[in-house]
């Protein structure tokens, strides 16, 4: 089966991901120094022959959480290609590395069988309603600037992004795999906005024949740190 | 029986009103910060990484006001009114008001071995069909804990919601790497798929024993993986006894 295979690599991507969050720090040992360590207050001094210095830990607004809403096409393999719309949600976790939980849903058509068969329905309206439900993990590569005319600059990124996910469509609930790209352009360093290109991948027996399906998505979307 | 509210709209209205909190975010601001760079310079990136370019480079003496950060970069105010972005490396290297050294708090393993609540997401496989997970965890001491999950099931034949309640005993909780072992019990709603002959929802009982293993990554995360073995009480003569392999990340508050 395709998505088991596709479940693997992206569990085996992810924990290879993560294993390269850590900062790979030396501890500077030219100057003794106090290091206050989280909760617990750790102190590790040494040098007695050195006076101590003390450190200061400033309070600073992190903006690790971004928001977002979209709005775009899907198309839904044999059930036409329809407007989008959705939201995310998203942590960064280091300056490259992200996950973000998203959630989307569109209105699908009839397939061409059912048009031309005249009167066939395969699914009731609410049937037809596909929205999906996703838990995805981004990598930004590529950044830089953009340059509008002489004077202005905006920082940009691209995003490689795949994640897992269900999608409620046809009266069942599918397993879905999701893959992409985009690319992030910010006005503003709390303001961004996006275009994300993605693939969501499900197995479906809707059509009598078990297949997987390949439900590709653009979508324009404004997202906000805080 | 799907005219409940839309998700998608429900995700929009989130938005929507973590928006309107946004103003009110910035209003409970921390008192600005001032700090004087110590090492010979510092490099004013245009962006929080390391792949946007520098733009401007502030000496030593100078006083810098940080505003914000994200990630391991800080956006900072130079005297000459510049605003750009720097490393933490670089941060690290300047002076308080008191000409104390300045350090940045992230959140360690100390701060997981101190902290109470978890979180966290799994996928795997649970008897040949696929499953996702999301549980909450409460610790009651280092070494026992309480979880709270709810799993989704995505078989061919029928779709699985399962909600369990278990005890997880972590063997080392002082170590990075820790196996642990669990016990737990709950409910498990079968919904079978159109094509098949009984299409009847169920509810039965179930328990499991499980063992795994927890790795503290960095920051707030900890990647997780653990296998189960379920015993699902059936109306009928034979019990179901699935296996479950799952991986995932859990995180902490």
């Amino acid at each position: 089966m395709a998505t088991r295979l596709c479940v693997l690599l992206l569990i085996s991507l992810l924990a290879t991901g993560c294993s390269m969050f850590r900062r790979d720090k030396a501890p500077d040992s030219d100057e003794p120094e106090l290091v206050v360590s989280g909760r617990s207050g750790q102190t590790q001094v040494i040098d007695p022959e050195v006076e101590r210095r003390e450190i200061t830990v400033p309070k600073v607004d992190t903006e690790d959480f971004e928001v977002g809403a979209f709005a775009g096409y899907m198309s839904v393999e044999d059930f036409g290609a329809n407007p989008v719309i959705g939201a995310t949600f998203a942590y960064h976790i280091t300056e490259k590395w992200f996950i973000e939980a998203g959630v989307g849903t569109t209105d699908t058509e009839e397939t061409s069988f059912e048009v031309l068969s005249g009167g066939a329905q395969l699914l009731s309206d609410s049937e037809r309603r596909l929205t999906y439900y996703n838990l995805s993990m981004g990598y930004n590569v590529l950044p830089g600037e953009a340059f509008t005319g002489k004077r202005r600059a905006f920082t940009q990124s691209l995003y490689l992004i795949a994640g897992l996910g269900s999608t409620e469509f046809g009266g069942d609930d599918h397993f879905t795999v999701n893959f992409g790209l985009g690319y992030t352009l910010l006005p503003k360093d709390w303001f961004a906005v996006r275009f994300d290109f993605r693939n969501h991948m499900f197995d479906s027996e809707l059509i009598g024949v078990k297949k997987t399906t390949n439900n590709l998505e653009f979508t324009l979307g404004v997202t906000f740190f805080f | 029986m799907h005219h409940s509210i839309n998700p998608a709209w429900g995700g929009l209205t989130l938005v929507v009103l973590i928006l309107l909190f946004i103003p009110g975010l910035a209003q409970a601001k921390k008192p600005p910060v001032h700090v004087q760079i110590a090492d010979p310079y510092i490099e004013l990136h245009t962006g929080p990484g390391v792949g946007y370019p520098v733009f401007y480079v502030a000496d030593r003496g100078e006083w810098i006001l940080i505003q914000k950060r994200r990630t391991d970069w800080f956006k900072v105010q130079t005297e000459s009114g510049k605003e750009g972005w720097v490393d933490r490396d670089q941060m690290e290297e300047t002076l308080g008001p008191s000409g104390r050294k300045t350090r940045f708090e992230d959140p360690d393993f100390a701060a997981y071995g101190a902290s109470r609540w978890k979180g966290g997401f799994m996928a795997g496989e649970f008897g040949g069909a696929n499953v996702i997970s999301v549980f909450g965890s409460y610790s009651l001491s280092p070494n026992f804990s309480t979880e709270l999950w709810l799993q989704r099931v995505l078989g061919n034949f029928s779709d699985q919601t399962i909600l369990d309640v278990n005890i997880v005993y972590t063997f080392i909780p002082e170590w990075k790497v820790s196996p642990f072992f669990g016990l737990g019990t709950g409910v498990v709603l079968t919904q079978p798929k159109g094509t098949v002959v009984q299409p009847e929802d169920r509810s039965d009982q179930a328990s499991h024993v499980g063992v795994g293993a927890r790795w503290y990554m960095s920051r707030r995360f900890v990647l997780r993986a653990e296998y189960k073995n379920y015993v699902v009480f059936t109306s009928r003569d034979d019990n179901e006894e699935p296996d479950t392999w799952q991986l995932g990340f859990a995180f902490f508050f």
